[in-house]
């Protein structure tokens, strides 16, 4: 069943590669994400099947499986799962505007991109895990590259470079992981299992330099600063769409790879070493984001900053740590993701409503392009964690886990920088959506022909509803699930 | 075995100090490619019993970092019409003495670090050290797009060579794995140089910087 998450994507994606209409071939992305979505669904519900009946949920799976999912993953597949098939509908819609070039690689890439996604969450081998993420920064390179300008041949240049680079940097880690068991003179291995079964005795020198080089690395592919450089280029030179899923799956399978070294660490009882970075990292993504939002121009690189900051986010509540702040961590990889797709695939629109990303031309968004207009002023809302919307409640349990740690601190150095960003993005954010557009006010413009259709509008507010309905009320299975992974993480079954 | 394995990495630290010192480009890749394959004969001598699979990865290796990914760059920088790197950051002597610096201080750092008993007398990780940063410094001191992937390369030789002490905890299908990663990624990023010597009219990653805030 595990199997049917990697390989079916992939068989779409070679039926995709043979296909030779143009127009038709779109319409491959959601049939790969229905499939996928209901296979996940499948896998999901067994879990929590299996799970209800033994009464042990977080008890990590048979160790000799290559692939098989641990609860921390199952929220992952779920996140990215949902994410695609919204994306797929969306992209059939964006590709409709873009007929004049071949989108052959495009839909291919992006299956596989799906398919190396499901292998990363789901990968119960370091090694493995490792080359996966590799492949995922491989895949995307052409999906930047879409629009064939000097500025994104640029962009996907260093997205390459720099993304190899941290991602060496990671294999290096992976190796001195699996050399601080064979120091002391046990078997060395890459499984996650046999790691966190060894990790009390692990050698601790070689441990924390481990821990060092694949925060470095995979935080690399997350876009944690000081390795976030390549974030808004990429982004912002990206089709909207590919921006939602790098965004939204990249990032939080790099996660997912920090989270497992945290939590080899955290079994080690390495504790107070790793939470000492994570934190640093944390505040530091954060406090990048909020000085470069700060009157930033261009809203695609904005919301590249605004994923610096998520990500900065999602470390600094596992620096934290706790049952309250890792829930709110684990919640938050669903509720920003989601919203990103929000954010991403509005501004896509408005993009193409403007011809132009920059707010020296794009302003009355609301009036021009009234859905995505008044949906980017939503999204901007839930990201930045206004009730009543997901990112609300899940940035509230990270602050609250740091209260009730004792770091008061860190908690408000928190909420000081939520506010910078949160004053940083509205002011680009309500320049770009209300006011009046250029026709009105005679400023020079470029105008285009695009408004809102059915295809490029309708996943977006899906993904609003998501975002809302996170916010007033998680569902019973959603809950079990975050809370397993919680229980999992502190090694409690 | 431990001097066959020794002398074989002697010569791979040589080839990163001539790697750092040429400016001809086809040398470079001709330098890296070598040592690509020189590596990829290491599992043979690294462990007493043979298996099948060791030889097959031996095999694989050797024809991909010392054919294949060659044959890819020589390529591009047959389309790209350049032979030298000019003017790196640092000149060519310059990076020789800190390529001979970074090795000393990885022999040092070596004697430092807490090795198993079995390790303690193979050069495997002093060399490891210092072809990661031989690696880095191509990296950061040359600006011609081709010349910065040559120093990825190095890097990658670099913890390869840390992946020999591990061999028995890396299953075939990971090394088959980052291989292919490193294969695909090669060749990726020899399609974007295309792109970048066809837009800019130069391979000088320089031009590229119209990106900023």
């Amino acid at each position: 069943m595990v199997w049917g998450l990697v390989l079916f994507p992939l068989a779409v994606a070679a039926i995709a590669a043979a296909l030779p209409s143009n127009r038709l071939r779109p319409w491959l992305l959601p049939v790969a994400g229905v499939g996928h979505a209901a296979l996940s669904a499948c896998v999901l519900a067994r879990s929590l099947a299996v799970a209800a009946r033994e009464a042990v949920g977080a008890r990590p799976p048979e160790s000799d499986a290559w692939l098989a999912l641990d609860p921390p993953g199952r929220i992952v597949l779920l996140q990215i799962s949902v994410l695609f098939l919204l994306c797929s509908f969306y992209t059939v819609g964006y590709l409709q505007y873009r007929q004049e070039r071949s989108n052959r690689v495009f839909c291919v890439c992006m299956l596989t991109f799906l398919s190396v996604m499901s292998l990363v969450i789901s990968s119960r081998q370091l090694g493995v895990m490792w080359v996966a993420i590799e492949f995922s920064t491989l895949v995307t390179a052409p999906l930047i590259f879409y629009n064939h300008t000097q500025r994104s041949i640029e962009a996907t240049w260093k997205y390459l470079l720099v993304g190899s680079v941290g991602i060496a940097m990671a294999l290096l880690g992976t190796f001195f992981l699996a050399y601080s068991s064979l120091h002391v003179g046990l078997e060395s291995t890459l499984s996650y299992e046999e790691l966190l079964r060894q990790a009390p005795q692990l050698s601790k020198p070689w441990l924390h330099a481990a821990f060092v080089l694949l925060l470095v690395g995979y935080g690399t592919k997350m876009g944690l600063a000081p390795m976030h450089t390549w974030k808004p280029d990429a982004y912002g030179e990206a089709p909207g769409v590919v921006g939602a899923m790098l965004a939204g799956g990249v990032t939080n399978c790099a996660f997912l790879a920090v989270l497992r070294v945290y939590h080899i660490c955290s079994a080690a009882g390495e504790n107070a070493y790793t939470s000492r970075l994570l934190l640093l990292m944390g505040l530091l993504s954060m406090a990048t984001a909020g000085l470069f939002m700060v009157g930033q121009r261009d809203i695609k690189r904005m919301l590249a900053y605004s994923s610096v900051e998520h990500m900065g986010i999602l470390v600094l509540g596992l620096g934290i740590g706790g049952a309250t702040a890792l829930f709110g961590t684990l919640f938050h990889v669903l509720t920003n993701g989601m919203t990103k797709g929000v954010l991403f695939l509005s501004v896509g629109n408005i993009h193409r409503a403007f011809a132009s990303k920059s707010t020296d031309q794009v302003s009355g968004a609301m009036r021009r392009v009234p859905l995505s207009g008044a949906l980017f002023l939503a999204g901007f809302l839930a990201i930045t964690g206004s009730p009543p919307f997901g990112p609300f409640i899940s940035e509230f349990s990270i602050l609250n886990g740091a209260f009730n740690a004792g770091r008061f601190v860190i908690g408000g150095a928190f909420l000081l920088l939520l506010l910078i960003v949160f004053i940083g993005m509205g002011a680009t954010v309500l320049h770009a959506a209300q006011g009046r557009p250029p026709e009105e006010t005679g400023a020079p413009e470029t105008r285009s022909a695009y408004r809102d259709g059915f295809l490029t509008g309708a996943p977006i507010v899906v993904f609003m509803l998501l975002v809302l309905m996170l916010g007033l009320y998680i569902p019973a299975p959603l809950n079990a699930l975050l809370h397993d992974a919680v229980r999992f993480l502190e090694g409690k079954p | 075995m431990t001097s066959a394995l020794n002398a074989i990495l002697v010569i791979v630290l040589v080839m990163n100090l001539f790697a750092l010192g040429t400016s001809r480009i086809q040398a470079a890749i001709r330098i890296v490619a070598g040592q690509g394959a020189l590596l990829g004969v290491l599992p043979l001598l690294a462990h007493e019993h043979l298996h099948l699979a060791q030889i097959f990865i031996a095999v694989v290796t050797v024809a991909i970092k010392g054919l294949v990914i060659p044959a890819i760059m020589m390529r591009a920088l047959r389309d790209a019409q350049i032979k030298r790197e000019v003017e790196p950051l640092i000149g060519l002597l310059p990076s020789i003495l800190l390529g001979a610096m970074a090795t000393v201080f990885a022999i040092l750092l070596a004697g430092q670090l807490p090795l198993a008993p079995q390790h303690a007398g193979a050069l495997l990780v002093p060399a490891s050290v210092a072809t990661v940063l031989a690696g880095f410094i191509l990296l950061t001191t040359r600006f011609k797009a081709l010349n910065q992937v040559l120093g990825y390369l190095v890097l990658e030789n670099g913890i390869f060579i840390f992946g020999m002490l591990l061999l028995e905890a890396m299953p075939l299908v990971v090394e088959m794995g980052v291989l292919l990663d490193l294969v695909v990624g090669i060749f990726v990023i020899c399609i974007i140089v295309n792109h970048i010597n066809r837009a800019f009219a130069s391979l000088d990653t320089r031009r590229l910087v119209s990106l900023k805030e």
